[in-house]
């Protein structure tokens, strides 16, 4: 049996999403080649979580899903691998897919855990229910969700080579990168600090960005914030928005509408803080405090402070 | 420019979600079905605005299923499409849907092929990308702003950290997310216009069946909240820290 898999690595440090799909590769056995491209550094370092190789088209700086795809594909030939496993993120949504549609293979987006009995286990109905798929197909695609599985930490070491066949002219170009702050990336933050229209105003976010600084997490707000333009629309959390699966998830002022739980109900810790008993996020909460956010918040970041003084 | 927009029937965003038949199938008893809200309020609107923009050209919309989505499909036309084509097949599997998408495709000589960065019942984001792998076209996912100038469009996509800003030649598949546009209620006159507006159905395809859901799941129930009392709200960071081992 042989794995491929396809990970975006650029950047100086090597992604944790990166680092979990190729250990749920190696965890489903056999013989793991780790596909990348770009700048990636300390690429031998994936030998760690279990692949023998790591092949990287160095050429290749963008996104350009054609081109990733051929690169996949060929080395998924040549490798003579029956599974490909991506990152269920915007580097994989642009591959993944047209990696199965030009193998025939089927393909699950957004796995998130081990098979159990040859069935691959995905969200559904934005994390309302769980689906478990078959695939039929000799040679399965599987799109790792992040924050899925634990990342192994063995002592391996990979071999590196470059990738040296033709890739075609890319057909999509890269005019500009705007990054959105320093800030933490929200689909693969461990932590996130959400907040939504309790705080009656974008002029008092200060609080929220603190307490997030102090946690190392990442910001989010609801829907109507990010529609009222408090916020940029990226840090929408919910079914219109992105979906989340942080460790811990603290709602601010937000009542926790159908709409953001299906977003934000994948988290393993939900802490909610709202002036209202009566709001139905604390049923889906797992720490709940009534009270005002101006008067919690403080509390808050004071304690968060304190904690890392002691550490 | 001829645009193609794939438009998916969903149920409604507040709908009850369970199964039956032995958790295999989606209970649609008493659901409202809708448009996929990606589908409508982004890649729909997107397309209208870039074909008044230039005013000629003109917006197709596409949707794989049985007849019990042509109320779906009417909604669509509504907001403005000028026809509706729907491919009669049930929907199996994002490659069936694909194969299904790019063979109505292949010869009408779109400029531009838009779908929802995904569909909020299988969330799945797939089929975009795969129409295009079929076509041998460029596919950008999570597309959040797109103009067309001449033969060229300029594409911003949502990528961790940031944006990216696009440019890519047509035509080409486009995976639209928030931002693109802004959503359209349609207004009496498109909802009588639409009953004479033409829906298209073709035969189904040939495709494969290459995976399948065997069976659905609710997750587990969430254990009692523990509350905290404001004035002890500190207290929750020493519990996220000291039970909860989050932070």
């Amino acid at each position: 049996m042989s794995t491929i898999v396809f990970i975006d690595t650029r950047g100086e440090k090597i992604p944790k999403a990166a680092q979990e799909a190729v250990t749920f590769a190696s965890q489903l056995g056999g013989n793991v080649t780790a596909v990348t491209f770009g700048d990636g550094q300390a690429l031998e370092s994936l030998g760690a979580q279990g692949a023998s190789k790591v092949i990287v088209a160095r050429g290749v700086k963008v996104v350009e899903g054609q081109q990733l795809t051929k690169l996949v594909c060929d080395i998924a030939q040549k490798e003579n691998a029956n599974t490909i496993v991506c990152v269920n993120d915007a580097t994989g949504k642009a591959v993944a897919p047209r990696v199965a549609a030009r193998l025939k293979a089927g393909h699950v987006a957004g796995v998130t855990a081990m098979p159990e009995g040859g069935l691959f286990r995905r969200n559904v109905f934005s994390g309302k229910a769980r689906a478990f798929v078959e695939v039929s197909s000799a040679v399965k695609v599987l799109s790792l969700s992040p924050n899925s599985i634990p990342v192994a930490k063995g002592d391996g070491t990979a071999t590196v080579e470059d990738y040296s066949g033709d890739l075609g002219t890319a057909r999509i170009t890269v005019k500009e990168v705007r990054k959105a702050g320093s800030g933490i990336p929200l689909p693969e933050a461990e932590r996130v600090v959400s907040a939504g229209r309790g705080l009656k105003g974008p002029e008092n976010w200060a609080g929220v960005e603190e307490l997030a600084d102090i946690l190392n997490a990442a910001t989010a707000c609801s829907r109507p914030v990010a529609d009222m333009h408090w916020r940029p629309h990226h840090e929408h959390v919910g079914q219109t928005g992105v979906a989340i699966r942080p460790n811990l998830y603290i709602a601010i002022g937000i009542s926790g509408a159908i709409q953001h739980l299906a977003g934000v109900n994948q988290s393993k810790v939900i802490c909610v803080i709202n002036n209202d008993p009566e709001a139905p996020f604390f049923k889906a909460a797992d720490y709940g405090i009534v009270g005002d956010a101006f008067e919690v918040l403080p509390k808050l970041i004071e304690a968060a402070k304190k904690l890392n003084d002691e550490r | 420019m001829k645009i193609l927009v794939l438009l998916s029937q969903v149920p409604d965003t507040t709908a009850r979600i369970a199964f039956t038949n032995d958790n295999t199938q989606y209970d649609a008893s008493g659901v409202i079905f809708i448009v996929n809200p990606y589908d409508e309020w982004y890649a729909l609107v997107r397309a209208l605005e870039l074909k008044e923009a230039t005013g000629a050209g003109s917006v197709t919309t596409l949707t794989v299923g049985g007849a019990d989505t042509d109320a779906t499909i009417r909604k669509g036309l509504a907001i403005g499409a000028d026809e509706a084509v729907r491919v009669d097949a049930q929907p199996t599997d994002a490659m069936q849907v694909a194969q299904q998408i790019a063979a109505y495709a292949k010869d009408k000589g779109f400029d531009l092929i838009l779908a929802g960065k995904e569909t909020i019942d299988h969330n799945g984001g797939q089929v975009g990308a795969m129409v295009a792998e079929l076509l041998d076209l460029p596919y950008v996912p999570l597309a959040s702003k797109l103009d067309v100038a001449g033969t060229a469009a300029t594409v911003e996509r949502d990528v961790p950290g940031g944006v990216e800003v696009l440019e890519v030649a047509l035509p080409l598949v486009i995976g639209a997310s928030k931002g693109m546009a802004e959503q359209r209620i349609p207004n009496m006159r498109g909802i009588m216009a639409a009953r004479t507006k033409p829906l298209n159905v073709v035969p189904a395809a040939a495709s494969e069946d290459v995976a399948k859901t065997v069976k659905f799941e609710l997750p587990p129930a969430k254990g009692a909240v523990k509350m905290i009392p404001a004035e002890d709200a500190g207290q929750l960071i020493q519990l996220l820290h000291s039970e909860a081992k989050v932070i």
